[in-house]
Formats: C-alpha cells, sequence, structure tokens
C-alpha cells in the first residue's frame, strides 16, 4: 500500500504529466524521466541496511528507520507472483491501440509489490498465483518525432 | 587467434504469421510460394517491440546463461536495419538494459544483414589487442516489408547476441580466422525517411548474396587452410530458406550441414539477427571439436567469414534453452492483428 505521503505525490506527478499534454517523456520532463530509468530498466529501487526492508520505486529516506537507516540502491528480484490483475478494454492515452490488455499487481516477495502490464501471455495463464518473469519493452512511443520510453513489463512463466 | 565467442543469446518474438496467410491477403498461391522460397512462417514483433527491447532480451540471455559480468563488457555493437532512433544509439539503452559500466565503447552498426558479424569482427580486434576483456556484438531487426511486395513473405523480426572474449576457461568456440570480402553492389537499400526498403528482384541473388557468399567464403578457407570437407556445420545469411542451402551446394558442403542454423523457414528473415541466429543455433548443438563455417551477407555488398572450431567448453557452457525449442512457443497471427502490430496501418 502507498502511504498518504507518497499517494499524494503520485496525484501531483500523474496532473504534471497531464498538464504536459504527454504522459511519457514530454520534452519539458526529460529529465524527470531520466532519473528513472534504473528504476524501469532493471527495476532498481532501495534497500535499508539498518532493518532489512525493501522499497520500489526507491526512496532516499527508510520511514522505519529515520535518520539511523541506511539506504543504499538495490534491484528487485525480476521472478514474482500475481496477486490481481485486470484487464483492460479502455485504454489509458497511450495505450488505445494496445487494448484489451493485462494490469497486474505484482507480488516480488521481500515485501515490493508493483503495478505492471502482463504480455506475450495466455489468457489462460493470466490468473492470481501465476509465476510472472521482467521483461524489456517498449512502454510507449508518444509522438512520431518524439522520444521512445522503454521499461519493465511482466509475461507468465508458470 | 586467442579469443573466442565465450557467450551467447537469441531472443524471438512470440508471434508468427504464416507465409500462406500473407498470400491470402494478396490472392496468391501461398502454398507454391511458401514451398518455392522454403519458409512456412515468420516471426512478428509486437506493437511494444522493436529491434532494441530484442537486442536488450537476447544480451540478458548471454550474460546470465555463461555467466558473464556485465561490468566487464568493454565494448557493446548493435548491427541493424531497423533501428528505433534514425539518431540516438540503441547500443546505450542495451548498456543501461544490462547494467554494463560506463567505461564502455558503444556505436551502432549498419551494414544491411551483416552488420551484427561486422560487430563480431570489431570486437576480436579489440579483445585480441587487449584493449578490452570481454565485446558483445547484437545483430537484431524488426525487419520492414511492403505489402504485397516479396519481401514481404519472409520479412521477420529476432535478434542474436555474441560475446567475444579471450578466457580459456570461457571460450566456448574458438574463432580462428575471419576475413570479409565486399563491393559496391546496389541490390538493396532504404533511403532517408523511405517507409520500407527497394530491391533490385533478381538481382539480388547471383551478383550480390551468391557472389558475395561464395568468394567470402574461399577466400577464408584459402587463408584458413581449410576445405569444405573440414566444417561439420555451415551458417549462411539466410534471406529465405532456399540460398543457403544452394551456397552449401555451390561451395561442395552437404546441405545437412546447414540445417542446424538454418532458421527462416521458421521465423523469416531476420536480417542483422539472421547469421548470428543460426551461429548460436549450431552452438546449441555442436560438440567439442566440430568445425563451423559461418558466412553473413550485407546487401550493398559484402560478406564476413568465420572459420570457428568448438571446444571442450561448450559441454558446461550452454545456454538454457535451445533456438530451436525457442521457436516451438508462438502464437499464430492473422494478416489483420500482423499489420496492427508492425504499425502498418496509416493511422497508427
Amino acid at each position: 500500500m502507498l502511504g498518504e505521503a507518497e499517494q499524494q505525490r503520485l496525484f501531483i506527478f500523474i496532473k504534471k504529466c497531464e498538464d504536459l499534454e504527454g504522459i511519457f517523456m514530454p520534452y519539458n520532463a526529460l529529465p524527470l524521466n531520466w532519473r528513472k530509468f534504473p528504476e524501469r530498466y532493471n527495476l532498481e529501487g532501495s534497500y535499508c541496511e539498518t532493518c532489512d526492508t525493501y522499497y520500489f520505486p526507491a526512496r532516499v529516506l527508510c520511514h522505519k528507520c529515520r535518520r539511523k537507516g541506511k539506504i543504499v540502491t538495490k534491484e528487485m528480484p525480476r521472478i514474482g507472483t500475481i496477486i490481481s490483475y485486470t484487464k483492460v478494454h479502455v485504454g489509458l492515452k497511450g495505450f488505445e491501440h494496445e487494448t484489451p490488455y493485462y494490469l497486474a499487481l505484482v507480488d516480488l516477495g521481500k515485501g515490493v509489490k508493483l503495478l505492471t502490464q502482463i504480455v506475450d501471455s495466455d489468457d489462460s495463464k493470466v490468473k492470481v498465483g501465476a509465476k510472472v518473469k521482467k521483461i524489456f519493452r517498449k512502454i510507449n512511443e508518444g509522438s512520431k518525432i518524439g522520444p521512445i520510453s522503454y521499461g519493465y513489463k511482466f509475461k507468465v512463466i508458470k | 587467434m586467442e579469443s573466442g565467442i565465450v557467450a551467447y543469446g537469441v531472443q524471438i518474438p512470440k508471434r508468427r504469421i504464416k507465409v500462406e496467410e500473407i498470400a491470402r491477403v494478396w490472392e496468391k498461391n501461398g502454398k507454391h510460394i511458401s514451398k518455392a522460397i522454403n519458409v512456412q512462417e515468420k516471426a512478428v514483433a509486437a506493437f511494444d517491440e522493436d529491434s532494441c527491447t530484442l537486442a536488450v532480451e537476447a544480451a540478458r540471455k548471454a550474460i546470465l546463461d555463461f555467466n558473464i559480468d556485465a561490468k566487464k563488457l568493454g565494448a557493446i555493437y548493435v548491427g541493424s536495419e531497423s533501428k528505433p532512433y534514425a539518431v540516438k544509439p540503441t547500443a546505450s539503452i542495451v548498456a543501461a538494459a544490462l547494467g554494463a559500466n560506463t567505461r564502455l565503447m558503444a556505436a551502432d552498426l549498419e551494414f544491411a544483414c551483416k552488420a551484427g558479424t561486422a560487430g563480431i569482427q570489431m570486437c576480436l580486434g579489440l579483445v585480441n589487442s587487449s584493449m578490452i576483456e570481454y565485446g558483445l556484438s547484437i545483430g537484431s531487426d524488426t525487419a520492414q516489408g511492403r505489402p504485397n511486395d516479396a519481401l514481404e513473405f519472409t520479412a521477420g523480426s529476432g535478434a542474436g547476441a555474441i560475446i567475444v572474449g579471450n578466457k580459456k576457461d570461457e571460450i566456448i568456440a574458438q574463432i580462428n580466422h575471419t576475413v570479409s570480402f565486399t563491393t559496391d553492389t546496389p541490390d538493396f537499400w532504404r533511403r532517408p525517411h523511405a517507409e520500407f526498403p527497394e530491391h533490385g528482384g533478381r538481382f539480388t541473388g547471383e551478383p550480390a548474396y551468391f557472389k558475395h557468399i561464395i568468394s567470402a567464403a574461399k577466400l577464408l578457407m584459402q587463408e584458413a587452410g581449410t576445405n569444405a570437407d573440414d566444417y561439420n556445420y555451415a551458417v549462411f545469411h539466410q534471406p529465405n530458406g532456399k540460398f543457403p542451402l544452394n551456397a552449401a551446394k555451390i561451395l561442395g558442403i552437404d546441405p545437412k550441414k546447414v540445417e542446424q542454423g538454418l532458421l527462416t523457414p521458421y521465423i523469416g528473415n531476420t536480417y542483422s539477427g539472421a547469421t548470428m541466429i543460426g551461429l548460436c543455433s549450431v552452438l546449441d548443438k555442436a560438440e567439442p571439436g566440430d568445425r563451423i563455417l559461418a558466412v553473413s551477407f550485407g546487401s550493398g555488398a559484402g560478406s564476413d567469414a568465420f572459420d570457428i572450431t568448438v571446444t571442450k567448453n561448450i559441454i558446461k557452457r550452454k545456454a538454457k534453452k535451445a533456438v530451436f525449442d525457442m521457436i516451438k512457443e508462438k502464437e499464430y497471427v492473422d494478416y489483420a492483428l500482423y499489420i496492427k502490430h508492425r504499425r502498418k496501418i496509416k493511422s497508427l
């Protein structure tokens, strides 16, 4: 579950993106997107060495240990389990042509969950409890002349 | 040469379209065409796949399956003629996705279908001169075929990645010798901003494909002091399923030795990926001591030839999944879904 502060941050981020007319990599948000490449390409998050807690997306402070926490960068596991999913028939802006597509909440273990698209998987295999693996895909092309967003999606392996 | 192949990986998209399905739309005789070019179906990159994502996945398999430290890669070259960006390297995206070091030589290469093998030669030079420890070369394409053009039946998608190194206990295939043959031959090209390549029809055969493949192979055997009988396997560039078999016949090589490295009948012509994937498939099956002849071809035109000997390390160092097992994972699409995924519908 996202904390209240994170929800607020996410809300501001989405609002900001919408204002910029293009959810993915609008030119004036290039640095913002570029900073997220390690997270999007390699599931890079954070780990608190003091209390053995994993964080994804990355954070600069451990909310449990505060100043006593020692946060280091860490890649999250690339294998996970679907804990909930939905089939999207009316796609978000930028995903209109990809419908229907699966969105799933995936548990990567170590207390880390993320929301992701599930691709290359038969309908019969997308279910709660299915094992999924991270793959590298194009997230969005935006306009024909803009930068291309790459990042993680998952596919069912068992 | 002291260096050789230490790792390899292949990525093939899941979707396939049958040659007969393409022929149905253009009201041609699919069975006849399929037989004439020896291609049953081709791999189709999905909406969210491009030569960059295929390159990343192929390279990741090479790194993981063969336990190579991505931080030790000194060079990454990506050969493709379907780059996602005209200006902005794919190689830097691949490097970031692999977690490679920033002390890195990187570039995208283009020589029609042979840029991947040209990358292997560059890595060999760098590794042999001790400028780098490992070099990664990838051939990756989501080939463009104009609707109702002969190329539409074969233009497939896929990527092959090969890592070159010089550690004796890691080399699975020693590269004994390599040589290239290059001429100015306008058999196939794509001008800037053109969506699809153009080609010279039958001109792409004798004066282009066969002349360069045969010349490079003969030059290699002459310089390496080998003859056709010395080779257990042969891999040739494969624009269709028939040309490589004919090339083998001309060189006096038993066409059976070509089969393990001939993937075009099942995934189509993967352009820059074709010779690379064929070679990877041969490495899946090869045994210590086996000798491999690999000759790529790039229109425009040139061929890179390699004389390779498989080492005993291949017994322990293997890819997790063989190419011929990989191609069994598939989902057929009809022509409508194919043009959606390949963005051939104008409004997409």
